[in-house]
Protein backbone atom coordinates (compact mmCIF):
# COMPACT_ATOMS: atom_id res chain seq x y z
CA UNK A 1 0.00 0.00 0.00
CA UNK A 2 1.03 3.27 -1.14
CA UNK A 3 1.58 6.07 1.59
CA UNK A 4 2.66 9.58 1.44
CA UNK A 5 4.07 10.55 5.39
CA UNK A 6 4.76 14.07 5.66
CA UNK A 7 6.62 15.30 8.95
CA UNK A 8 7.95 17.94 10.19
CA UNK A 9 7.84 19.86 6.87
CA UNK A 10 8.92 23.61 6.84
CA UNK A 11 9.25 26.07 4.11
CA UNK A 12 10.82 29.03 4.38
CA UNK A 13 11.29 31.24 1.14
CA UNK A 14 13.00 34.63 1.36
CA UNK A 15 12.83 35.09 5.27
CA UNK A 16 9.25 34.28 5.18
CA UNK A 17 7.82 30.91 6.44
CA UNK A 18 5.15 29.70 4.44
CA UNK A 19 5.07 25.89 6.11
CA UNK A 20 5.88 25.14 9.15
CA UNK A 21 6.46 22.14 11.02
CA UNK A 22 3.49 20.41 9.12
CA UNK A 23 2.99 16.57 9.49
CA UNK A 24 0.40 14.34 8.03
CA UNK A 25 -0.11 11.24 5.95
CA UNK A 26 -2.18 10.12 2.74
CA UNK A 27 -3.00 6.65 2.27
CA UNK A 28 -5.40 5.09 -0.38
CA UNK A 29 -8.99 5.42 0.89
CA UNK A 30 -8.59 8.56 1.91
CA UNK A 31 -9.86 12.08 0.90
CA UNK A 32 -8.05 14.50 2.81
CA UNK A 33 -9.31 18.22 2.14
CA UNK A 34 -6.74 21.14 2.93
CA UNK A 35 -8.53 24.18 4.15
CA UNK A 36 -7.63 27.35 5.06
CA UNK A 37 -7.31 30.94 4.09
CA UNK A 38 -5.29 32.83 0.82
CA UNK A 39 -1.90 32.23 2.22
CA UNK A 40 -1.91 29.65 4.67
CA UNK A 41 0.49 27.60 2.64
CA UNK A 42 -2.10 24.70 1.19
CA UNK A 43 0.03 25.08 -2.07
CA UNK A 44 3.73 25.33 -0.84
CA UNK A 45 3.14 22.44 1.21
CA UNK A 46 1.58 20.23 -1.23
CA UNK A 47 4.59 21.36 -3.99
CA UNK A 48 7.52 20.74 -0.97
CA UNK A 49 5.94 17.30 -0.03
CA UNK A 50 6.30 16.33 -3.70
CA UNK A 51 10.06 17.64 -3.94
CA UNK A 52 8.89 20.84 -6.23
CA UNK A 53 9.46 23.27 -3.83
CA UNK A 54 12.64 23.17 -1.40
CA UNK A 55 12.08 22.06 2.36
CA UNK A 56 14.09 23.82 5.13
CA UNK A 57 13.17 21.43 7.30
CA UNK A 58 11.28 18.13 7.80
CA UNK A 59 10.62 14.89 5.65
CA UNK A 60 8.03 13.60 2.97
CA UNK A 61 8.24 9.39 2.05
CA UNK A 62 6.75 7.59 -0.56
CA UNK A 63 6.47 3.88 1.12
CA UNK A 64 9.95 5.06 3.05
CA UNK A 65 11.90 6.86 -0.05
CA UNK A 66 11.99 10.50 0.43
CA UNK A 67 10.66 12.14 -2.52
CA UNK A 68 13.35 14.56 -2.97
CA UNK A 69 15.55 11.77 -3.65
CA UNK A 70 12.80 9.98 -6.22
CA UNK A 71 13.41 10.74 -9.64
CA UNK A 72 10.30 12.90 -11.16
CA UNK A 73 9.44 9.63 -13.04
CA UNK A 74 9.60 7.45 -10.30
CA UNK A 75 7.39 10.21 -8.39
CA UNK A 76 4.96 10.39 -10.84
CA UNK A 77 4.17 6.53 -10.80
CA UNK A 78 3.22 6.92 -7.40
CA UNK A 79 1.57 10.20 -6.94
CA UNK A 80 -0.79 12.33 -9.85
CA UNK A 81 -0.33 15.81 -9.27
CA UNK A 82 -2.60 18.38 -10.61
CA UNK A 83 -1.53 22.10 -9.87
CA UNK A 84 -3.76 24.89 -9.98
CA UNK A 85 -4.74 24.99 -13.72
CA UNK A 86 -3.02 26.94 -16.16
CA UNK A 87 -4.11 27.75 -20.03
CA UNK A 88 -2.82 24.77 -22.25
CA UNK A 89 0.39 26.15 -24.48
CA UNK A 90 -1.12 24.37 -27.20
CA UNK A 91 -4.67 23.50 -28.89
CA UNK A 92 -4.14 20.26 -28.27
CA UNK A 93 -6.22 17.24 -28.80
CA UNK A 94 -8.40 16.29 -25.83
CA UNK A 95 -7.12 12.51 -25.67
CA UNK A 96 -3.42 14.16 -26.16
CA UNK A 97 -3.64 15.90 -23.78
CA UNK A 98 -5.05 12.74 -21.01
CA UNK A 99 -1.93 10.53 -22.74
CA UNK A 100 0.24 13.24 -21.54
CA UNK A 101 -0.78 11.62 -18.07
CA UNK A 102 1.13 8.77 -19.29
CA UNK A 103 4.79 10.29 -19.56
CA UNK A 104 6.02 8.30 -16.54
CA UNK A 105 5.42 5.18 -18.41
CA UNK A 106 7.18 6.41 -21.17
CA UNK A 107 4.61 7.23 -22.86
CA UNK A 108 4.95 9.37 -25.93
CA UNK A 109 2.19 11.38 -28.15
CA UNK A 110 1.56 9.66 -31.25
CA UNK A 111 2.98 6.31 -30.51
CA UNK A 112 0.83 4.95 -27.49
CA UNK A 113 1.31 1.23 -26.11
CA UNK A 114 -1.67 -0.82 -26.00
CA UNK A 115 -1.71 -0.45 -21.83
CA UNK A 116 -1.20 3.31 -22.35
CA UNK A 117 -4.39 3.48 -25.09
CA UNK A 118 -6.12 1.54 -22.68
CA UNK A 119 -5.59 3.84 -19.61
CA UNK A 120 -6.20 6.82 -21.31
CA UNK A 121 -10.04 5.12 -22.58
CA UNK A 122 -10.52 4.68 -19.36
CA UNK A 123 -9.54 7.87 -17.97
CA UNK A 124 -11.69 9.49 -20.71
CA UNK A 125 -14.52 7.49 -20.11
CA UNK A 126 -14.48 7.77 -15.88
CA UNK A 127 -14.42 11.84 -16.82
CA UNK A 128 -17.29 11.62 -19.20
CA UNK A 129 -15.25 12.83 -22.00
CA UNK A 130 -15.40 10.21 -25.04
CA UNK A 131 -17.69 12.56 -26.98
CA UNK A 132 -14.77 15.13 -26.67
CA UNK A 133 -11.53 13.05 -27.45
CA UNK A 134 -10.72 14.55 -30.98
CA UNK A 135 -11.74 18.02 -30.13
CA UNK A 136 -9.17 20.57 -29.46
CA UNK A 137 -8.88 21.75 -26.36
CA UNK A 138 -9.37 25.74 -27.10
CA UNK A 139 -12.62 24.76 -28.16
CA UNK A 140 -13.66 23.32 -24.80
CA UNK A 141 -15.39 25.61 -21.83
CA UNK A 142 -14.19 25.76 -18.47
CA UNK A 143 -15.65 23.47 -16.36
CA UNK A 144 -14.55 20.65 -20.02
CA UNK A 145 -11.17 21.67 -19.67
CA UNK A 146 -10.99 20.74 -15.63
CA UNK A 147 -12.09 17.22 -16.31
CA UNK A 148 -9.69 16.76 -19.14
CA UNK A 149 -6.93 17.78 -16.40
CA UNK A 150 -8.79 15.15 -13.83
CA UNK A 151 -8.61 12.62 -16.40
CA UNK A 152 -4.98 13.03 -17.49
CA UNK A 153 -4.24 12.73 -13.66
CA UNK A 154 -6.36 9.50 -13.96
CA UNK A 155 -4.60 7.58 -16.62
CA UNK A 156 -0.87 8.16 -14.83
CA UNK A 157 -3.08 5.24 -12.72
CA UNK A 158 -1.30 6.12 -9.92
CA UNK A 159 -2.43 5.16 -6.27
CA UNK A 160 -2.53 8.28 -5.13
CA UNK A 161 -3.35 12.13 -6.00
CA UNK A 162 -2.57 15.56 -4.80
CA UNK A 163 -5.10 18.06 -6.47
CA UNK A 164 -4.28 21.92 -5.37
CA UNK A 165 -7.90 23.83 -6.65
CA UNK A 166 -9.27 21.61 -8.88
CA UNK A 167 -12.57 23.30 -8.83
CA UNK A 168 -11.39 26.89 -8.85
CA UNK A 169 -13.55 29.29 -11.07
CA UNK A 170 -16.26 26.21 -11.72
CA UNK A 171 -19.83 26.26 -11.57
CA UNK A 172 -21.59 24.40 -8.72
CA UNK A 173 -22.74 21.51 -10.80
CA UNK A 174 -19.38 20.87 -12.32
CA UNK A 175 -17.44 21.57 -8.53
CA UNK A 176 -19.83 18.91 -7.63
CA UNK A 177 -18.70 16.91 -10.70
CA UNK A 178 -14.71 16.96 -10.15
CA UNK A 179 -15.27 16.21 -6.23
CA UNK A 180 -17.82 12.77 -7.52
CA UNK A 181 -15.05 11.91 -9.74
CA UNK A 182 -12.55 12.57 -7.27
CA UNK A 183 -14.84 10.46 -4.70
CA UNK A 184 -15.46 7.72 -7.05
CA UNK A 185 -11.15 7.65 -7.78
CA UNK A 186 -11.15 6.98 -3.86
CA UNK A 187 -13.87 4.43 -3.88
CA UNK A 188 -11.74 2.57 -6.13
CA UNK A 189 -9.20 2.61 -3.87
CA UNK A 190 -6.96 5.56 -4.50
CA UNK A 191 -5.68 8.45 -2.09
CA UNK A 192 -6.34 12.10 -2.67
CA UNK A 193 -5.23 14.67 -1.44
CA UNK A 194 -7.17 18.14 -2.13
CA UNK A 195 -6.73 21.69 -1.60
CA UNK A 196 -10.51 23.40 -1.81
CA UNK A 197 -11.92 26.60 -0.75
CA UNK A 198 -15.47 25.90 -0.08
CA UNK A 199 -15.79 24.69 3.02
CA UNK A 200 -19.55 23.10 2.32
CA UNK A 201 -17.87 20.60 -0.36
CA UNK A 202 -15.24 19.61 2.05
CA UNK A 203 -17.74 19.03 4.33
CA UNK A 204 -19.70 16.92 1.97
CA UNK A 205 -16.82 14.69 0.67
CA UNK A 206 -13.95 14.89 2.89
CA UNK A 207 -12.98 11.40 5.02
CA UNK A 208 -10.40 14.28 6.94
CA UNK A 209 -9.69 18.19 6.91
CA UNK A 210 -6.28 19.85 7.43
CA UNK A 211 -6.78 23.11 8.54
CA UNK A 212 -4.48 25.32 7.91
CA UNK A 213 -3.00 29.04 8.85
CA UNK A 214 -0.51 30.97 8.79
CA UNK A 215 1.74 27.71 7.75
CA UNK A 216 0.68 25.35 10.31
CA UNK A 217 -1.60 22.96 10.62
CA UNK A 218 -3.81 24.23 13.22
CA UNK A 219 -6.26 20.66 12.80
CA UNK A 220 -6.63 17.48 11.39
CA UNK A 221 -9.53 15.04 11.72
CA UNK A 222 -12.82 14.02 10.16
CA UNK A 223 -15.06 16.91 9.35
CA UNK A 224 -17.75 16.20 11.80
CA UNK A 225 -14.99 16.57 14.49
CA UNK A 226 -13.74 19.22 13.09
CA UNK A 227 -15.85 21.70 11.51
CA UNK A 228 -17.09 23.95 14.72
CA UNK A 229 -18.00 27.81 14.34
CA UNK A 230 -15.06 28.33 16.82
CA UNK A 231 -12.95 26.76 13.77
CA UNK A 232 -13.97 28.86 11.22
CA UNK A 233 -13.72 32.09 13.13
CA UNK A 234 -9.87 31.19 14.31
CA UNK A 235 -8.74 29.92 11.05
CA UNK A 236 -10.96 31.88 8.67
CA UNK A 237 -12.22 35.07 10.70
CA UNK A 238 -15.82 34.68 9.60
CA UNK A 239 -18.44 34.47 11.74
CA UNK A 240 -20.59 31.32 11.10
CA UNK A 241 -23.46 28.79 12.30
CA UNK A 242 -22.58 25.07 11.83
CA UNK A 243 -25.16 22.42 12.50
CA UNK A 244 -23.26 18.82 11.38
CA UNK A 245 -22.23 19.24 8.08
CA UNK A 246 -23.93 22.46 7.11
CA UNK A 247 -22.06 25.44 7.35
CA UNK A 248 -23.58 28.97 7.45
CA UNK A 249 -21.34 31.93 6.90
CA UNK A 250 -23.28 35.33 7.93
CA UNK A 251 -19.87 37.52 7.79
CA UNK A 252 -16.58 38.46 8.72
CA UNK A 253 -15.36 37.92 12.26
CA UNK B 1 -4.71 10.11 -38.69
CA UNK B 2 -3.77 9.40 -42.88
CA UNK B 3 -2.71 12.89 -43.31
CA UNK B 4 -0.29 12.42 -40.33
CA UNK B 5 1.24 9.15 -41.61
CA UNK B 6 2.36 10.69 -44.91
CA UNK B 7 3.24 13.83 -43.70
CA UNK B 8 6.70 12.93 -43.22
CA UNK B 9 7.35 10.65 -46.20
CA UNK B 10 5.86 13.27 -48.39
CA UNK B 11 8.00 16.38 -47.18
CA UNK B 12 10.92 13.91 -47.58
CA UNK B 13 10.50 13.22 -51.16
CA UNK B 14 9.76 16.98 -51.93
CA UNK B 15 12.99 17.72 -50.27
CA UNK B 16 15.15 14.58 -52.34
CA UNK B 17 12.67 16.32 -55.31
CA UNK B 18 14.17 20.06 -54.57
CA UNK B 19 17.16 18.75 -54.14
CA UNK B 20 17.68 17.49 -57.65
CA UNK B 21 15.53 20.71 -59.44
CA UNK B 22 18.70 22.69 -57.81
CA UNK B 23 20.96 20.69 -59.27
CA UNK B 24 19.31 20.86 -62.74
CA UNK B 25 18.68 24.25 -62.62
CA UNK B 26 21.22 26.66 -62.52
CA UNK B 27 22.85 30.19 -65.00
CA UNK B 28 24.50 27.77 -66.97
CA UNK B 29 22.02 25.76 -69.01
CA UNK B 30 22.81 21.79 -68.65
CA UNK B 31 20.53 19.68 -70.13
CA UNK B 32 18.92 17.09 -67.40
CA UNK B 33 20.38 13.97 -69.16
CA UNK B 34 23.53 15.24 -68.41
CA UNK B 35 23.40 16.26 -64.94
CA UNK B 36 21.52 13.06 -64.05
CA UNK B 37 24.52 10.73 -65.59
CA UNK B 38 27.19 13.46 -63.51
CA UNK B 39 25.33 13.53 -60.53
CA UNK B 40 25.78 9.28 -61.02
CA UNK B 41 29.46 9.82 -61.65
CA UNK B 42 28.94 9.78 -65.10
CA UNK B 43 29.09 12.49 -68.02
CA UNK B 44 32.37 14.68 -68.32
CA UNK B 45 34.65 16.38 -66.16
CA UNK B 46 33.18 19.72 -66.65
CA UNK B 47 29.07 18.27 -65.70
CA UNK B 48 30.44 16.79 -62.77
CA UNK B 49 32.32 19.75 -61.72
CA UNK B 50 29.09 21.79 -61.82
CA UNK B 51 26.91 19.38 -60.21
CA UNK B 52 29.32 17.87 -57.71
CA UNK B 53 31.58 21.11 -56.85
CA UNK B 54 28.65 23.79 -57.28
CA UNK B 55 25.21 22.75 -57.02
CA UNK B 56 24.82 20.17 -54.89
CA UNK B 57 26.87 21.13 -51.87
CA UNK B 58 25.01 24.63 -52.32
CA UNK B 59 22.01 23.02 -52.44
CA UNK B 60 22.48 20.43 -49.58
CA UNK B 61 24.16 23.46 -47.39
CA UNK B 62 20.52 24.90 -48.04
CA UNK B 63 18.54 22.27 -47.04
CA UNK B 64 21.32 21.60 -43.90
CA UNK B 65 20.85 24.84 -42.98
CA UNK B 66 17.13 24.85 -42.94
CA UNK B 67 16.33 21.79 -41.88
CA UNK B 68 18.77 23.07 -38.38
CA UNK B 69 16.64 26.27 -38.13
CA UNK B 70 13.48 24.25 -38.54
CA UNK B 71 14.22 21.65 -35.71
CA UNK B 72 15.63 24.09 -33.58
CA UNK B 73 12.77 26.60 -33.68
CA UNK B 74 10.27 23.70 -33.16
CA UNK B 75 12.27 22.63 -30.07
CA UNK B 76 12.53 26.12 -28.70
CA UNK B 77 9.20 26.85 -29.13
CA UNK B 78 8.13 23.55 -27.26
CA UNK B 79 10.43 24.43 -24.47
CA UNK B 80 8.90 28.06 -24.31
CA UNK B 81 5.75 27.24 -24.69
CA UNK B 82 5.79 30.42 -27.37
CA UNK B 83 5.52 29.82 -31.47
CA UNK B 84 6.91 33.04 -31.68
CA UNK B 85 10.34 31.52 -30.23
CA UNK B 86 12.71 30.92 -33.04
CA UNK B 87 16.56 31.13 -33.54
CA UNK B 88 16.47 34.22 -35.34
CA UNK B 89 13.96 36.20 -33.15
CA UNK B 90 15.41 35.33 -29.99
CA UNK B 91 18.83 36.37 -31.08
CA UNK B 92 20.86 33.30 -31.10
CA UNK B 93 21.86 33.46 -34.65
CA UNK B 94 22.83 37.16 -34.25
CA UNK B 95 25.15 35.83 -31.25
CA UNK B 96 26.20 33.02 -32.98
CA UNK B 97 27.14 35.41 -36.78
CA UNK B 98 29.25 38.01 -34.41
CA UNK B 99 31.25 35.18 -32.69
CA UNK B 100 31.85 34.03 -36.28
CA UNK B 101 32.88 37.46 -37.79
CA UNK B 102 34.49 37.80 -34.83
CA UNK B 103 36.84 34.97 -35.85
CA UNK B 104 36.79 35.53 -39.18
CA UNK B 105 38.24 39.73 -37.63
CA UNK B 106 41.14 38.29 -35.74
CA UNK B 107 42.20 35.83 -38.06
CA UNK B 108 41.15 32.44 -35.91
CA UNK B 109 40.05 30.91 -38.92
CA UNK B 110 44.07 31.10 -40.76
CA UNK B 111 44.49 28.86 -37.25
CA UNK B 112 42.23 25.84 -37.53
CA UNK B 113 39.08 25.04 -40.29
CA UNK B 114 37.48 24.05 -36.88
CA UNK B 115 37.21 27.92 -35.49
CA UNK B 116 34.80 29.43 -37.24
CA UNK B 117 32.15 26.29 -37.03
CA UNK B 118 33.14 26.24 -33.01
CA UNK B 119 33.41 30.02 -32.68
CA UNK B 120 29.37 29.88 -34.37
CA UNK B 121 27.72 27.31 -32.26
CA UNK B 122 29.57 28.72 -28.88
CA UNK B 123 27.78 31.97 -29.81
CA UNK B 124 24.78 30.09 -30.19
CA UNK B 125 25.15 28.45 -26.96
CA UNK B 126 25.33 31.37 -24.98
CA UNK B 127 22.95 33.13 -26.34
CA UNK B 128 20.44 29.78 -25.89
CA UNK B 129 21.26 29.76 -22.39
CA UNK B 130 20.91 33.13 -21.22
CA UNK B 131 17.47 32.67 -23.14
CA UNK B 132 16.41 29.83 -21.29
CA UNK B 133 17.68 31.42 -17.92
CA UNK B 134 15.37 34.52 -18.50
CA UNK B 135 12.66 31.97 -19.45
CA UNK B 136 13.06 30.37 -15.67
CA UNK B 137 12.86 34.04 -14.56
CA UNK B 138 9.77 35.24 -16.03
CA UNK B 139 6.66 33.75 -17.32
CA UNK B 140 5.95 36.43 -19.62
CA UNK B 141 6.18 35.55 -23.43
CA UNK B 142 6.46 39.70 -23.86
CA UNK B 143 9.58 39.90 -21.69
CA UNK B 144 11.44 36.63 -23.43
CA UNK B 145 10.76 38.21 -26.78
CA UNK B 146 12.15 41.43 -25.91
CA UNK B 147 15.02 40.19 -24.17
CA UNK B 148 16.30 38.12 -27.86
CA UNK B 149 15.64 41.65 -29.31
CA UNK B 150 17.57 43.34 -27.02
CA UNK B 151 19.88 39.95 -27.77
CA UNK B 152 19.54 40.84 -31.22
CA UNK B 153 20.57 44.40 -31.48
CA UNK B 154 23.73 44.02 -29.42
CA UNK B 155 24.95 41.69 -31.76
CA UNK B 156 23.90 43.66 -34.57
CA UNK B 157 25.54 47.00 -32.93
CA UNK B 158 28.96 45.18 -32.38
CA UNK B 159 29.03 43.40 -35.50
CA UNK B 160 28.45 47.24 -36.82
CA UNK B 161 31.42 48.06 -34.70
CA UNK B 162 33.99 45.28 -36.03
CA UNK B 163 32.65 46.58 -39.60
CA UNK B 164 33.55 49.57 -38.62
CA UNK B 165 36.65 48.46 -37.49
CA UNK B 166 37.51 46.25 -40.44
CA UNK B 167 41.32 46.52 -42.17
CA UNK B 168 40.40 46.01 -45.72
CA UNK B 169 37.25 45.48 -47.99
CA UNK B 170 37.39 42.21 -48.31
CA UNK B 171 37.17 41.42 -44.22
CA UNK B 172 34.49 43.85 -44.88
CA UNK B 173 32.64 41.67 -47.95
CA UNK B 174 33.11 38.75 -45.54
CA UNK B 175 31.33 40.16 -42.93
CA UNK B 176 28.71 41.31 -44.69
CA UNK B 177 27.66 38.08 -46.21
CA UNK B 178 27.65 36.35 -42.74
CA UNK B 179 25.67 38.92 -41.64
CA UNK B 180 22.93 38.64 -44.89
CA UNK B 181 23.32 34.88 -44.75
CA UNK B 182 24.22 32.84 -48.44
CA UNK B 183 24.83 29.80 -49.37
CA UNK B 184 26.47 30.18 -52.30
CA UNK B 185 29.95 28.97 -53.15
CA UNK B 186 29.63 26.14 -50.11
CA UNK B 187 31.78 23.00 -50.71
CA UNK B 188 31.31 19.59 -49.31
CA UNK B 189 34.44 20.47 -47.04
CA UNK B 190 32.77 23.26 -45.36
CA UNK B 191 29.50 20.79 -45.13
CA UNK B 192 31.78 18.15 -43.68
CA UNK B 193 32.98 21.01 -40.74
CA UNK B 194 29.49 21.65 -39.75
CA UNK B 195 27.99 18.10 -40.06
CA UNK B 196 28.98 16.69 -36.74
CA UNK B 197 27.13 19.41 -35.10
CA UNK B 198 24.33 19.80 -36.77
CA UNK B 199 23.41 16.10 -36.43
CA UNK B 200 24.91 15.80 -32.39
CA UNK B 201 22.22 18.69 -32.16
CA UNK B 202 19.36 17.17 -34.16
CA UNK B 203 19.73 14.07 -31.91
CA UNK B 204 19.36 15.51 -29.34
CA UNK B 205 16.63 17.70 -29.83
CA UNK B 206 14.94 14.62 -31.40
CA UNK B 207 16.29 12.06 -28.29
CA UNK B 208 14.67 14.53 -25.95
CA UNK B 209 11.81 15.92 -27.68
CA UNK B 210 8.81 13.80 -25.65
CA UNK B 211 9.46 16.16 -22.64
CA UNK B 212 8.45 18.91 -25.01
CA UNK B 213 4.73 17.56 -25.62
CA UNK B 214 4.75 17.22 -21.24
CA UNK B 215 5.49 21.36 -21.00
CA UNK B 216 2.24 21.91 -23.22
CA UNK B 217 0.73 21.08 -20.01
CA UNK B 218 2.80 24.16 -18.16
CA UNK B 219 6.06 23.69 -16.32
CA UNK B 220 4.32 23.20 -12.63
CA UNK B 221 2.14 19.84 -14.28
CA UNK B 222 5.07 18.69 -16.60
CA UNK B 223 7.07 17.72 -13.42
CA UNK B 224 3.71 16.96 -12.09
CA UNK B 225 3.55 14.22 -15.02
CA UNK B 226 7.35 12.79 -14.53
CA UNK B 227 9.31 15.89 -16.35
CA UNK B 228 13.12 16.59 -15.23
CA UNK B 229 12.59 20.15 -16.16
CA UNK B 230 16.48 20.91 -15.33
CA UNK B 231 17.61 18.21 -17.71
CA UNK B 232 14.76 19.05 -20.47
CA UNK B 233 16.18 22.80 -20.15
CA UNK B 234 19.89 21.76 -21.12
CA UNK B 235 19.50 19.18 -23.34
CA UNK B 236 16.89 21.50 -25.57
CA UNK B 237 19.22 24.58 -25.34
CA UNK B 238 22.33 22.18 -26.09
CA UNK B 239 20.58 20.74 -28.93
CA UNK B 240 19.44 23.94 -30.87
CA UNK B 241 22.61 26.04 -29.59
CA UNK B 242 24.35 23.21 -31.80
CA UNK B 243 22.54 23.03 -34.24
CA UNK B 244 21.80 26.70 -35.06
CA UNK B 245 25.56 27.64 -34.79
CA UNK B 246 26.47 24.50 -37.42
CA UNK B 247 23.62 26.44 -39.47
CA UNK B 248 25.48 30.29 -39.02
CA UNK B 249 28.61 28.60 -39.46
CA UNK B 250 27.31 27.34 -43.00
CA UNK B 251 25.28 29.96 -44.00
CA UNK B 252 25.59 33.34 -41.85
CA UNK B 253 22.24 34.24 -39.96
CA UNK B 254 19.08 33.11 -42.01
CA UNK B 255 15.90 34.17 -39.90
CA UNK B 256 12.80 33.34 -39.50
CA UNK B 257 12.32 30.06 -41.30
CA UNK B 258 12.32 28.54 -37.75
CA UNK B 259 9.48 30.05 -37.21
CA UNK B 260 7.15 29.76 -40.17
CA UNK B 261 7.55 25.84 -40.99
CA UNK B 262 6.55 24.47 -37.19
CA UNK B 263 3.38 27.24 -37.81
CA UNK B 264 2.82 25.48 -40.56
CA UNK B 265 3.81 22.06 -39.43
CA UNK B 266 1.46 22.07 -36.20
CA UNK B 267 -1.97 21.84 -37.16
CA UNK B 268 -0.90 18.46 -38.99
CA UNK B 269 0.54 17.01 -35.79
CA UNK B 270 -2.52 18.20 -33.54
CA UNK B 271 -0.55 20.65 -32.11
CA UNK B 272 2.25 18.12 -30.26
CA UNK B 273 5.95 19.73 -30.01
CA UNK B 274 7.55 16.39 -29.76
CA UNK B 275 5.96 15.51 -33.58
CA UNK B 276 6.79 18.64 -35.04
CA UNK B 277 10.17 18.46 -34.97
CA UNK B 278 10.97 16.18 -37.76
CA UNK B 279 8.51 17.90 -39.93
CA UNK B 280 9.13 21.22 -39.28
CA UNK B 281 13.17 20.27 -39.70
CA UNK B 282 12.14 18.85 -43.38
CA UNK B 283 9.86 21.39 -44.18
CA UNK B 284 12.28 24.60 -43.08
CA UNK B 285 14.77 22.60 -45.36
CA UNK B 286 12.54 22.63 -48.44
CA UNK B 287 11.82 25.95 -48.16
CA UNK B 288 15.41 27.13 -48.19
CA UNK B 289 16.31 24.84 -50.97
CA UNK B 290 13.41 26.14 -53.38
CA UNK B 291 14.42 29.62 -52.10
CA UNK B 292 17.83 28.98 -53.30
CA UNK B 293 16.54 27.68 -56.32
CA UNK B 294 14.62 31.44 -56.62
CA UNK B 295 17.81 33.14 -55.85
CA UNK B 296 20.22 31.76 -58.31
CA UNK B 297 17.44 32.12 -61.38
CA UNK B 298 16.10 35.41 -60.89
CA UNK B 299 17.98 37.71 -62.83
CA UNK B 300 19.30 40.42 -60.49
CA UNK B 301 22.50 42.29 -61.50
CA UNK B 302 23.85 40.72 -58.35
CA UNK B 303 22.43 37.57 -56.94
CA UNK B 304 20.35 38.04 -54.05
CA UNK B 305 21.32 36.18 -50.37
CA UNK B 306 19.06 34.24 -49.26
CA UNK B 307 18.82 35.53 -46.02
CA UNK B 308 17.24 38.73 -47.18
CA UNK B 309 14.84 36.51 -48.96
CA UNK B 310 14.32 34.51 -46.21
CA UNK B 311 13.44 37.78 -44.14
CA UNK B 312 11.62 39.91 -46.47
CA UNK B 313 9.32 36.58 -46.63
CA UNK B 314 9.36 35.45 -43.66
CA UNK B 315 8.79 38.86 -41.18
CA UNK B 316 5.85 39.60 -42.02
CA UNK B 317 4.85 35.91 -41.72
CA UNK B 318 6.24 36.77 -38.08
CA UNK B 319 3.86 39.65 -37.86
CA UNK B 320 0.99 37.99 -38.84
CA UNK B 321 1.57 34.59 -36.07
CA UNK B 322 1.96 37.32 -33.58
CA UNK B 323 -1.29 39.08 -34.39
CA UNK B 324 -3.26 35.74 -34.57
CA UNK B 325 -2.19 35.32 -30.79
CA UNK B 326 -4.70 35.44 -28.35
CA UNK B 327 -3.93 37.41 -25.29
CA UNK B 328 -5.19 34.78 -22.98
CA UNK B 329 -1.41 32.83 -23.25
CA UNK B 330 0.28 35.76 -22.25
Amino acid sequence: MTELCVTNLSVVRDGASLVSNASFQLQPGELIVALGPNGAGKTSLLRAALALERRSNGTATIDGHDTSQLSPMARAESIAYLPQIRPLAWPNLVRDVVALGRFSHGAALGRLQATDRDAVEKALAACDLEHLADRRTDTLSGGEIARVHCARAFAAGAPLLVADEPVAALDPRHQFRIMELIADYVAGGGGALVVLHDISLAARYASRILWMKEGRIVADGSPADTLTAGRLESVYGVRARVSGLSVEIDGAA
Amino acid sequence: MTTRALLLPALAAACLVAIVAACLIGSTPLPADRVLAALVGGADAGDRLVVWQIRLPRAIAAFLVGASLGISGAALQGLLRNPLAEPGVLGVSASASLAATFSLYYGLTAISPWALPVAAITGALAATALIALAAIRTQSVVTLILIGVGLSSFAGAAMSLLMNLAPNPFSLSDMINWMLGSVANRSFTEIGLTAPFFFAGGAILLATRRGLSALTLGEEAASGVGLNLRHQRIFTVLGAGLATGASVALGGAIGFVGIVAPHIVRPFVGYDPARSLMPSALLAGLILVVADIFVRVLPTTNELKLGVVAALIGAPAFAWIAMQRRAVHD
